[in-house]
């Protein structure tokens, strides 16, 4: 697996964005899966870079690992912050009219619908988050 | 992302090219706060939008609330990625989409 490690902020989410795609760069990734792992990628970054060190910076950790034949894309977020499982939080209403809309939740409900796979696990003191996408 | 804007009057449409993510969402929120003064029909233009992420749907959500006040708001010539978004979200549901 691939990674790198730099400053939880939303500065940085389209260097994050750019390890993942250039991962991808060599494979055959169709377009539609591709935009389906940004917006994963975007989400779960941007949330650890709002939310994970609040109101510090800390470090967050992206892994990236692409297997050939059936293609897959498997990445790794770690972070050191508050412990956080998205996937116990409450899927945003999607069948409400939009003045009683609230955007909260949106985002994880936005990496649950496009990732094969979501998982979450709090070891040594880090915040570990796994998604997994059958491209 | 680039955004145009063409005004005729009380109906205004925004042309929204490239990304509405995390970066540039902040620049169509700015761009239509200033541009909604007796406007009662606004157009947003998706033809050259590749992508959206929560950030995006957080400013066209509260653009929604606002225009269906004071007017309307139709979003059109949304492309597939974008609608698959609309479409989870059941944003799909709150916009008046052509």
């Amino acid at each position: 697996m691939k990674e790198m490690s730099l400053p939880a902020k939303t500065e940085n989410l389209q260097t994050v964005i750019d390890f993942v795609t250039d991962e991808l760069e060599s494979f055959a990734c169709p377009l539609k899966a591709r935009l389906q792992i940004e917006l994963a990628v975007e989400e779960i970054f941007v949330n650890i870079a709002r939310y994970a060190y609040r109101p510090e910076v800390g470090e967050a950790t992206v892994r990236c690992a692409v297997d050939k034949e059936p293609l897959q894309v498997v990445i790794q977020f770690l972070d050191q912050g508050k412990p956080y499982n998205p996937l116990t939080k409450k899927d945003a209403d999607t069948s409400l009219p939009a003045e009683e809309r609230e955007i909260g939740g949106l985002g994880i409900l936005l990496v649950k619908k496009s990732m094969d796979s979501i998982d979450y696990e709090y070891q040594d003191g880090k915040n570990i988050l796994t998604i997994k996408k059958n491209a | 992302m680039t955004l145009t804007k063409q005004q005729e009057g009380s109906n205004l449409t925004v042309f929204a090219e490239g990304r509405l993510d995390t970066t540039t969402a902040p620049q169509l929120d700015e761009l239509l706060k200033t541009s909604l003064d007796g406007v009662t029909q606004l157009t947003l233009d998706f033809s050259r939008l590749a992508y959206v992420s929560s950030a995006g749907l957080r400013v066209i959500l509260s653009t929604q609330k606002l225009m269906s006040k004071k007017g309307k708001l139709v979003v059109r010539n949304v492309q597939e990625a974008v609608r698959d978004v609309f479409e989870v979200t059941g944003f799909s549901n709150i916009l008046t989409i052509e």
